[in-house]
């Protein structure tokens, strides 16, 4: 099986490069070249499906002929687990690496099959450049081959550490993963409108989709990595401004960056030098986080090891950058857009502002994660940058980025007018006012003027999507007669990427509330209890009734009970406990061989709307140790069976004489011993009982932490709304031409701008202008087509739009259809 | 005002605003990085020099001490002669004998201070080859 993976994964080698060389060769528009390629690009996905395919049998039937099964998996590791451990190897991680840009570039090829024919060869060439990159390290660069083979084949594999052993460090990886190839597509796209001077929106629109994906996956993979990290490392924490940690979070912030200029460039044309340089980037950062989980060159908590991959990955990275550079240098001249922005207080200004936030959020990162090598250049030392420095400027940028969070949906595209701003921000400033009085008077929030400045611009920007909503709904429903919530639904469905987008807004504002207060109003403790005791921490009384010991084949459990009573009455019970692993792969050791593996927390979590109560103990088992040190040697002398040895062990000394003597014996006298250690084993472990020792709690009180984990979700909630393609045209959609996609897209413009005026964001002078502006550049789009259309186009449809103002979504939206159909 | 000079006074005051945050940021990060050192860098150092020290926990070395631990490292490739460490407080679950930590402190009568909350173990677990694991 492992020789067919080899030679399935150069097959696939052979593929992507074919594929690259066949869409370069077809770019002149030799259609029969470009479908081939697409097809060998198919054909890629596949032949890595079956790599893939053949790991996880091995992985699922124990086959420890494969190096990467003996590595990370053993016959006890769950079932789950071993589905999952691919990842967890540096091999198996760039083979999911490259299965994923093959899934990703060929869905990208087959919605695209039927549009953006001059720039799809190219997209296709950097696509499969990258993939060959991948499928080539795994073929030739050194101790990397998935299908690498041990023989002969040991008995068991060494087993997967039990700090990975967490559902969410199992799907972490693979969605930061899914994160960071998605964005392949918008850079490969990127790259070939650049090439081939095609710079309007097309590109965007063909790709905007896989961005969101990359972003929402890479979101996602941050969530569950804060949340393994709160509730499986016993430190309390869910960011430590990491270096790997900052390398995921770069590209999510240029990400977001990306995602919001491109509606600039696709509704006004402009920024498209910005949007070059963003998706570069963004590119870059996705393949920096790829280097710097396995290069070593930077001091991190996920430290994986110096190896042979690294230059590699910095070489691609190197390319990417200088080659980008050069090609968008070359297209400046392309690149400018005769528009400007018409006035500072519009939707884009906003999004221009939120931009340089977000880049320069992504710099002040990006500086204090590489200071190291920053100031090993300068000063000859490696210097680093601790949590308080990134706090420093993060903070303030984070806060400000809330606040435009908030303005930016108040506002309507192109500009404002002063009547219609008054209209849309009374309410939320009410609201902030309110706010800020209540929290001064009601709380000690003015203590810390940064949260109080956040929970403020939350308030406000909460309020102003809130708004959003309502009349949003209201304008419907008056249309339409639906019912309140008919008309919500009914808005938000006709609505996607507005009001998913605006979802997005709303769970980013409550999860950076839950941050403020869980960083600014933490009471975090040390307390040192013996069985009986209590402590008072933060009001709540925690008494330690009791320590409980576990004992298995793999690990000490050493648990404690803890009472938590508030104001006299019972709040619950906890049970965290500190566990001790023999190291993986060791099959009878000593008994001391207990405390030499991993050990892993199980954090008490009493978790709640308001504040999370968090304990995590750290058990003192050196007493424990010194016994099973000296059970150890009392064995050993047994077994030898020296003088004032017990009867037993002249009993156990002949066995073993016997087992020695006759080979068949042998599995029976070691099954004795280990029996008889396992019971010295539990005895051992439970002496712990005896001592009535102390144990030191960390003890935290988290405020409104769990505010973090449901805005989180809000906001993945709202990116998959974005993301979901809208009814009826679903089926329609990936097989669209590039004129409808530039049609469709100008009426959405137009229900946009009506959507606006409807919900009183355009003054009715404002709209008039946006509108009569709009509808001649849709009758522009029109004229390129055939006679037939725009006659449909112009008659009747066109000039009803101020009487439809109210209607945001009744007549128009059926237009593209209606044009489409005739 | 014309347009073409708004546009211009916009640019300046953009790029004013990146220089500031350039040299806030390039100024406070050298005034508040702490180095990075070596255990045997440290042996012999200065009452109260401080640092950011990276090294390998010497194996059995650790002992509990009142509310915190003490124990030895060496420099992360195992050579040179041991600093002798105390930290006070709560470790993180993946610390043992044999683990790379980092850990930010003091030197104090040639024994190296951890400050609380500072310690980082390395997941010692995902693509470490043979040779260094």
């Amino acid at each position: 099986m492992a020789s067919l993976g080899s030679v399935l994964l150069a097959l696939a080698f052979l593929a992507a490069v074919s594929a690259a060389v066949i869409a370069l060769l077809g770019r002149n528009g030799d259609e029969r070249r470009v479908v081939l390629s697409r097809r060998v690009v198919y054909a890629f996905c596949a032949l890595l499906t079956a790599c893939v395919a053949i790991i996880e049998i091995a992985f699922a039937g124990n086959d420890f002929g494969f190096k990467i099964v003996q590595e990370h998996s053993s016959i006890e590791t769950p079932p789950f687990y071993k589905m999952a451990a691919m990842w967890s190897s540096q091999e198996g991680s760039l083979l999911l690496w490259a299965w994923v840009l093959s899934i990703a570039s060929s869905l990208a090829l087959f919605a695209t099959r039927k549009k953006l024919r001059e720039i799809v060869p190219y997209a296709t060439a950097v696509m499969m450049g990258v993939a060959a990159f991948f499928t080539g390290l795994m073929l030739f660069a050194p101790d990397v081959q998935p299908f690498a083979t041990l023989s002969p084949a040991p008995a068991d594999g060494i087993g997967l550490n039990p700090l990975l052993q967490h559902p969410s460090m199992m799907i972490h990886p693979p969605m930061l993963y899914s994160g960071y190839v998605a964005f392949t597509v918008p850079f490969a796209f990127a790259i070939g409108a650049l090439v081939t001077r095609r710079l309007d929106a097309e590109w965007i629109r063909a790709t905007r989709r896989f961005a969101l994906i990359a972003w929402a996956f890479l979101g996602f993979g941050l969530l569950l990595g804060a949340r393994w990290s709160y509730t499986e490392l016993g430190w309390g924490g869910y960011w430590a401004w990491d270096p790997v940690e900052n390398a995921a979070l770069m590209p999510w912030l240029l990400g977001t960056a990306f995602l919001h200029s491109i509606m600039v460039q696709e509704k006004r044309g402009m920024l498209k030098v910005w949007n070059a340089c963003l998706v570069v980037g963004t590119f870059s950062m996705a393949l920096l986080g790829t280097f710097l989980v396995r290069s070593g060159v930077l001091q991190s908590i996920h430290a994986f090891g110096d190896n042979t991959v690294g230059p590699y990955i910095l070489g691609l990275i190197g390319v990417v950058v200088i080659g980008s550079t050069l090609l968008i240098v070359s297209r400046l001249d392309d690149l400018r857009s005769p528009k400007r922005i018409d006035s500072l207080v519009s939707r884009e200004a906003v999004f221009l502002v939120n931009n340089l936030l977000l880049v320069g959020l992504t710099a002040v990162i990006f500086w204090g994660t590489f200071f190291p090598l920053i100031s090993e250049l300068f000063t000859g030392n490696k210097a680093s940058l601790a949590a308080p420095w990134f706090d420093r400027y993060t903070t303030p940028l984070a806060i400000l980025l809330v606040l435009f969070t908030g303005i930016g949906p108040l506002l309507a595209w192109r500009k404002v007018s002063w009547e219609s701003a008054k209209r849309v921000f009374r309410v939320p400033l009410a609201v902030a006012l309110v706010a800020t009085v209540a929290l001064v008077v009601f709380s000690d929030a003015a203590h810390k003027p940064w949260a109080l400045a956040l929970f403020v611009f939350a308030a406000f920007a909460l309020t102003g999507l809130a708004q959003e909503f309502w009349t949003g709904a209201a304008a419907r429903r008056d249309l339409s007669g639906e019912s309140m919530p008919q008309a919500l639904v009914g808005l938000v469905a006709r609505n996607r990427r507005r009001y998913g987008g605006y979802i997005v807004h709303a769970g980013v504002a409550v999860l950076l509330i839950g941050i403020a207060a869980s960083s600014s109003f933490q009471t975090n403790r040390d307390v040192n209890l013996k069985p009986g005791e209590s402590t008072v921490v933060d009001g709540r009384t925690i008494t330690y009734v009791k320590p409980i010991v576990g004992v298995d084949s793999e690990k000490f459990t050493y648990a404690s009970l803890l009472r938590v009573e508030e104001d006299g009455k019972l709040v619950g019970y906890l049970r965290p406990s500190q566990r001790f692993f023999k190291p993986t792969g060791v099959e009878v050791g000593t008994i001391e061989s207990y405390f030499a593996g991993e050990s892993t927390s199980e954090v008490g979590l009493e978790a709640g709307l308001k504040e999370d109560l968090w304990i995590a103990p750290r058990v003192d088992v050196s007493d424990v140790q010194r016994r099973a040190h000296a059970a150890d040697s009392g064995f050993a002398a047994c077994i030898k069976g020296g003088p004032g040895t017990p009867p037993q062990c002249k009993a156990l000394q002949a066995m073993m004489l016997a087992a020695k003597a006759n080979p068949a014996l042998r599995s029976q006298a070691l099954g004795q011993i280990s029996k008889l250690q396992s019971i010295a084993a539990e005895r051992v472990a439970k002496s712990y009982l005896g001592d009535n020792a102390a144990v030191t709690f960390k003890v935290i009180v988290n405020p409104l932490v769990t505010w973090m984990w449901i805005g989180g979700l809000i906001a993945l909630a709202g990116a998959l709304i974005a993301i979901w393609p809208t009814r009826g045209r679903r089926r329609g959609a990936l097989v669209r031409t590039e004129a409808d996609a530039r049609k469709e897209a100008k009426y959405r413009e137009i229900r946009d701008a009506e959507l606006d005026h409807a919900v009183g964001k355009l003054s009715d002078e404002d709209f008039a202008v946006v509108d009569a502006e709009l509808r001649r550049e849709a009758l522009e789009i029109l004229d390129g087509e055939n006679g037939a259309k725009v006659s449909v186009g112009a008659n009747g449809d066109a000039p009803n739009g101020s009487e439809n103002g109210a209607n945001g979504n009744g007549a128009h939206p059926h237009e593209p259809e209606k044009i489409e159909q005739s | 005002m014309d347009p073409q000079r708004k546009r211009k006074i916009r640019l300046v005051v953009a790029l004013s605003v990146a220089v500031l945050l350039a040299v806030a940021l390039i100024y406070t990060s050298f005034s508040a990085a702490t180095e990075a050192k070596e255990p045997s860098e440290l042996i012999g150092a200065a009452p109260g020099t401080t640092a950011e020290m990276t090294g390998k926990v010497v194996t059995g070395s650790i002992r509990h001490a009142g509310n915190g631990i003490a124990f030895r490292v060496r420099d992360r490739d195992g050579s040179g002669r041991a600093l002798p460490v105390t930290y006070q407080g709560t470790v993180p679950d993946p610390f043992r004998g044999g683990r790379e930590i980092v850990l930010t402190g003091s030197v104090e009568n040639g024994t190296f201070v951890g400050e609380p909350e500072t310690l980082i173990t390395k997941c010692p677990s995902k693509f470490t080859t043979k040779s260094n694991g």
